[in-house]
């Protein structure tokens, strides 16, 4: 017995030793790219500091500027707020629709779900720069066809009521990935579902709305809480519209990270820039939480 | 089930083809085309506006097709700017993030999924957690670190992290090694086999399909990759193809055509990566959730 329980512990030791072996180049980058930055950046929150300077102590601050004192912040957090409140709704919306496009019983599915899929893959860079081009106010295509038929041509990005409903068309064009993630619930919704519900008498609508929008709504809480993270993080687009950080015409594309960006690259404020991370940090987690907490009452892991 | 609903199948009935299931089938094409044309035509209109001249692109009312195919848009476009040059620097950031991800990211998978050691569920909880912390958070202190060791401007910072392992990819790696049977590293524990040749020999040849997964992955996200040379790459000798890419518009009279010819290159890799590999692809995001 005490042999075996000798050998065993050996046995675990050297286990051990191994797995800690393998992972090892994860416990490294571990400690190095992400423990050590983020005690760093949390402690920088709360310093005046740039990167030739030293850090000097401020306490609170940076976090009493940014929530009291500073439009530009403000400003960026409602901006973000527009694109949480309007784009999540749509883009759920246009890939749970698409979803059901790419779910129905024809020749050549492959095509289309080849083909809705496609703006994913475009680089964001490349896609931005084609967005520019397509929602140009004098020369653009879709100005071209509304001037057409005979209606109002906005300015767009040069407009500020109509630059983020071109960035949510932007945003919508690539909804593919979400799409696909719908189509694999909607797959995954059993047969026999649906066949008892015809045999019932229920239509196309009854059995959209009482069999696959509760089965897929796991999907649809997942998709809420990354789209939201998501809508904290735009860049791309916005940084080059205005090929920088201005966040122009008037401040309506100022978007959270394209500030903090400003904020740390462009006036070396990364004290003040890293409070910012720590409050997008927190806001994430808290909307987490909720979404999590609130979702037992809508989503359904079966029927 | 009550088979007398069943009993005469309503497409057997006479007419039912025509009447029904032929007008169905042509609202369902209807449908896909119609929401397929929105998804394509963007894309559609970028490979256009690259092969028209630049009086045509400026044309009202629009054409839709070129009227004469402007090749030379592409030969200015690769001129205009660096773009060999850029080509070369992209490749080999991507190239050294897929290595550096393939090795160190199956290295740590294999050592949550292929060996027991206690505690091993834990920390596999604390790599999951890291992908809750956003980029923003760790952004500043380590761009500091990379300034005071001089790797700003140069790739390291782009490439060395995926030599380190990355949550995401080990998660999915992780998943695919423990559908491999656990007797066949029994097996060869038993004839002797060490830890790292059973990684070497048997876990990675039979890991193919998921790998490919990473790779391809990988290649994606470097290659479109935006916000990580923007912020270290500052010397235009380094630059990438999508920062690359700005330079068209920093001059006062943007030449749209040229751009577009650029953007639909720069967007040709990920293409063709993308009709190649749709499948893996697909599989890659309904498995993980991330696209």
């Amino acid at each position: 017995m005490a042999v075996s329980v000798f050998k065993m512990s050996r046995r675990v030791r050297r286990n051990l030793a191994w797995g800690l072996l393998f992972i090892s180049p994860w416990i490294i980058g571990f400690l190095a790219f992400l423990v050590y930055p983020t005690l760093a950046s949390f402690y920088y929150s709360f310093t005046s500091f740039s990167i030739v300077q030293r850090p000097e102590w401020l306490g609170l601050g940076n976090y009493t500027k940014l929530l009291l004192h500073d439009d530009n912040f403000v400003q960026s957090l409602l901006n973000t707020l527009y694109m949480v409140v309007l784009q999540i709704p749509l883009a759920i919306v246009l890939s749970f629709l698409s979803a059901l496009l790419l779910n129905m019983k024809v020749r050549g599915l492959a095509i289309y779900r080849t083909i809705y899929f496609l703006p994913s893959v475009v680089p964001p860079i490349a896609a931005s720069l084609l967005w520019v081009w397509i929602l140009n106010p004098q020369q653009g295509i879709i100005n071209d066809i509304l001037k057409l038929v005979g209606l109002h041509a906005p300015g767009w990005f040069a407009d500020p009521y109509w630059s983020k409903p071109a960035v949510i068309l932007m945003g919508l064009w690539g909804v593919g990935g979400s799409t696909v993630l719908f189509l694999a619930a909607l797959q995954g919704v059993p047969k026999g579902l649906y066949e008892a519900a015809t045999l019932d008498g229920a239509n196309w609508l009854h059995q959209t709305l009482n069999i696959t929008i509760p089965l897929v709504s796991p999907v649809t809480l997942f998709m809420l809480i990354t789209g939201i993270i998501d809508a904290f993080q735009i860049f791309t687009p916005v940084y080059v519209v205005n090929q920088g950080t201005s966040g122009a015409p008037q401040g309506s594309l100022l978007f959270y990270t394209l500030y903090l960006f400003a904020n740390a690259f462009n006036y070396m404020k990364m004290g003040y820039a890293s409070a910012m991370a720590w409050i997008l940090f927190l806001i994430i987690i808290l909307i987490t939480i909720v979404m999590l907490r609130t979702s037992t009452y809508w989503t359904h892991y079966d029927l | 089930m009550a088979t007398g609903a069943r009993a005469i199948p309503r497409r057997w009935q006479r007419g039912h083809f025509w009447r029904v299931e032929v007008p169905q089938q042509l609202l369902k094409h209807l449908g896909l085309i119609l929401v397929g044309v929105l998804f394509f035509f963007p894309f559609a209109w970028l490979v256009l506006t690259s092969l028209k001249s630049v009086q045509e692109i400026f044309l009202f009312p629009p054409t839709i097709l070129p009227q004469k195919v402007v090749w030379s848009n592409y030969a200015k476009a690769v001129t205009a700017i660096p773009f060999l040059q850029y080509f070369e620097n992209t490749m080999t950031i991507t190239i050294g993030k897929i290595v550096g991800s393939v090795l160190s990211c199956s290295l740590v998978a294999y050592g949550f999924s292929r060996i027991e050691w206690p505690g091993r569920e834990t920390v596999f909880v604390l790599v999951l957690a890291t992908m809750m912390l956003p980029f923003q958070v760790t952004m500043i202190p380590l761009y500091i670190i990379f300034d005071r060791i001089h790797w700003i401007g140069t790739y390291y910072p782009l490439i060395i992290p995926s030599w380190f392992a990355s949550a995401y990819f080990v998660f999915m790696l992780r998943q695919f090694f423990r559908t491999i049977p656990t007797e066949l590293s029994e097996a060869a524990r038993i004839d002797g086999c060490s830890e790292p040749r059973i990684y070497w020999q048997i876990i990675l040849p039979l890991a193919q399909p998921a790998l490919a997964t990473l790779v391809l992955f990988q290649f994606m996200w470097t290659w479109n990759d935006f916000f990580g040379p923007l912020l270290y790459l500052n010397d235009p000798r380094n630059w990438t193809l999508a920062l690359g890419l700005l330079q068209f518009r920093s001059s006062h009279a943007v030449a749209w055509e040229q751009l577009m010819a650029a953007s639909t290159l720069v967007t040709l890799p990920s293409v063709i990566i993308y009709f190649f590999g749709q499948k893996t692809f697909i599989q890659g995001i309904t498995t993980t959730g991330f696209k």
